[in-house]
């Protein structure tokens, strides 16, 4: 390797006046990017293993560094744009397939942010959430649609299993393996704390974390890691993850170098042996076949529990969820786009599925149409990024958010999108012990705690603003929601006026 | 009282305890100015070894040895603190073969330096303990 066809893409940059040479940089970075020149008593860097993730900077006591883009540029090209080139520079080295983390970066429409919310004025008065009531509790799970006597003429109040959130949140999934334990722990003791869910993910539950069973969402996946009696029986719900935003129609790689103590044990197969997700789950190849699973969970935990169906954002989204709803599941998790991931080839990630926004409008209408909209809860994820996104997504049609880059990032996460290599200076997306002790979970689920308690005053403060005081009244409120800069299609799919309409 | 404890276990040895320890007890408003291209002296040391490590500091004793074996008065413990009067230190270094923690030192000077939890400082509060990125140094009640 003489020729180096891509220069570095960040620069380190070292303010001489302000580094006090304490070395912190060089002993946070596992990339070995800082070092220390004892014969000049200087800090050196090599920013070629620079991933931006900010560890340094953010712990630099006289804030002597920054890391900045690279303006070593290829010749502009407004077709072959400078990663696209070095993309290829990266295949034709390697010969393989290229590896991202995180959700979507490209400039791809965000309809969040082409939506408005509306207030009160005069006739109808907005509601002061600091002065009155106001409710953002919701239950999820498959509803009545009709009433029911008992034989003795009263009213039959058996309701199907329901989870209780105190507010429209959740942390979605992610596997003990792609995130490290103290992550876990950080988001199984929040979820506790705020009397939300947390979701394992695929890779089993930890024993230690068997406590917080109450608030957690047990997943089952194709590759079918560490499910067993006591697991289904351990979580709040179960979940079946058909699909995932970030890769959808592709299955789960996690390496075997991950592999590694718990994590093996967690997962109930050997240390050091791959994890490999199949793409489709072998026994359920129609509506039918989901079916016998969502049963045979509901055998297995005596029909205590909801069963959730999470399914990628794609094409035929609206008539998939109609079939997940006919099959017995109580609640459907609608992935979109720009979720996130520990780990996906590129090209699947930037290129398969479709936004959340739309496919949760067209999925709640066909719901509607079809009259089996109270048959499910709606969840969606896929860049949930804040409390107006959330209540965006509450007046579009959905019962609940799922949200983890959000949370991660309150963990610390930089969004550096350099999961797969497992060393997140961070203590997020590794199983290195050294690094995982940078995560206290006593700091992270007390961030957690927080993040989930400004988005819940923010979402009292719009609901307020809307004069409505229950969360459940805003659901599927679509005239609270105008669009702008939306063409007619659009605005059709979203089901939603444009503004000044 | 309240004293500073270490959390081993969350230690990531960043060795930032140091580096504040010394600036806060610089006397200087400016790190930079404090700290560039000196050698510094904190009260705070990260032990580390294999993978371990840890902040130790003064533990002010309930019965400080340091204290019982200085032969000029100038150690005293005021309100559970082991304090150190400079001027009265003739720099006879016995408090420092006494102390169990190696946590007394000698300062530029001569005379020894230790932990005295910031509380006369720039700092006001153990500048270890707010500085520690990690929750490893706290400052509580046991």
């Amino acid at each position: 390797m003489s020729i180096s066809y891509i220069y570095p893409e960040f620069e380190v940059v070292r303010n001489p006046s302000r580094c006090i040479a304490c070395r912190v940089c060089e002993r946070q970075c596992a990339n070995e990017v800082h070092s220390y020149d004892a014969e000049s008593g200087l800090m050196l860097s090599d920013e070629s293993k620079c991933v931006d993730c900010q560890r340094c900077v953010s712990l630099c006591p006289t804030r002597a560094l920054k890391i900045v883009k690279s303006d070593c540029r290829l010749r502009e090209n407004a077709n072959w744009s400078d990663n696209t080139i070095k993309e290829i520079y990266k295949q034709a080295g390697s010969g393989g397939v290229l590896l991202s983390s995180m959700g979507n970066p490209n400039p791809l429409p965000v309809y969040w942010d082409k939506i408005l919310i509306n207030a009160s004025q005069v006739t109808n008065p907005p509601i002061d959430p600091l002065r009155e009531p106001m409710e953002t509790r919701v239950f999820l799970g498959s509803k009545p649609t009709e009433m029911k006597r008992t034989s003795d003429g009263g009213l039959d109040c058996t309701l199907s299993p329901q989870l209780e959130l105190s507010m429209p949140v959740m942390f979605s999934a992610m596997s003990y393996g792609s995130i490290s334990y103290n992550a876990h722990e950080s988001l199984a003791r929040a979820a506790s704390e705020l009397g939300l869910y947390y979701n394992t993910g695929e890779g089993g539950l930890h024993e230690d974390f068997y406590c917080y069973g109450e608030n957690t969402i047990v997943q089952v996946a194709s590759g079918r890691f560490g499910v067993h009696e006591e697991y289904l029986k351990a979580g709040a719900a179960i979940e079946i993850k058909m699909g995932q935003g970030a890769k959808p129609g592709i299955g789960g790689h996690l390496p075997g170098t991950k592999i590694v103590g718990d994590v093996s044990r967690t997962r109930m197969i050997p240390e050091g042996s791959d994890a490999i997700s199949p793409a489709p789950h072998h026994d359920i190849y129609s509506i039918e076949d989901l079916r016998q699973l969502v049963y045979s969970l509901k055998e297995a935990t005596e029909y205590k529990k909801p069963v959730i169906v999470k399914v990628a954002a794609v094409h035929n989204i609206a008539a998939i969820a109609s079939g997940i709803a006919r099959s017995g599941a109580d609640i459907i998790a609608i992935d979109g786009f720009r979720g996130g991931t520990g780990a996906a080839p590129t090209r699947i990630r930037d290129n398969v599925g479709i936004p959340i926004e739309l496919a949760l409008a067209a999925v709640d209408q066909r719901l509607r149409d079809e009259g089996i909209r109270g048959n499910v809860s709606l969840v969606v994820g896929g860049s949930i990024r804040s409390a107006s996104d959330v209540v965006k997504a509450i007046a579009l049609g959905a019962d609940a958010c799922y949200i983890a880059t959000a949370a991660v990032i309150a963990l610390g996460c930089h969004l550096c999108r350099t999961c797969q290599t497992g060393k997140c200076n961070w203590g997020i997306a590794t199983q290195r012990p050294e690094l995982v002790k940078r995560l206290n979970p006593d700091i992270g689920s007390e961030r957690l705690v927080n993040l989930m308690t400004a988005w819940r005053h923010e979402i009292m403060e719009l609901m307020g603003g809307m004069g409505i005081n229950s969360i459940e009244a805003l659901r599927g409120n679509r005239l609270m929601l105008r669009g702008v800069n939306l063409t007619e299609k659009e605005l059709e799919i979203l089901g939603i006026s444009h503004a000044g309409e | 009282m309240k004293r500073v404890y270490v959390n081993e276990e969350w230690c990531l040895g960043c060795h930032l305890c140091e580096y504040n320890c010394a600036f806060a007890n610089s006397g200087l408003s400016d790190m930079v100015k404090a700290l560039k291209g000196k050698i510094i002296r904190p009260n705070v040391r990260i032990e580390e070894d294999g993978g371990i490590t840890y902040a130790v500091s003064c533990r002010h004793c309930d019965d400080p040895i340091c204290v019982s074996s200085c032969i000029s008065g100038a150690l005293s413990k005021n309100d559970g603190t082991v304090c150190i009067d400079h001027d009265k230190c003739v720099g006879c270094l016995t408090c420092i073969l006494v102390c169990p923690y190696g946590c007394v030192s000698q300062n530029e000077q001569g005379a020894v330096q230790k932990c005295e939890l910031c509380l006369e400082n720039i700092s006001g509060y153990p500048a270890c303990v707010q500085g520690c990125p990690n929750r490893a140094i706290v400052y509580e009640e046991r």
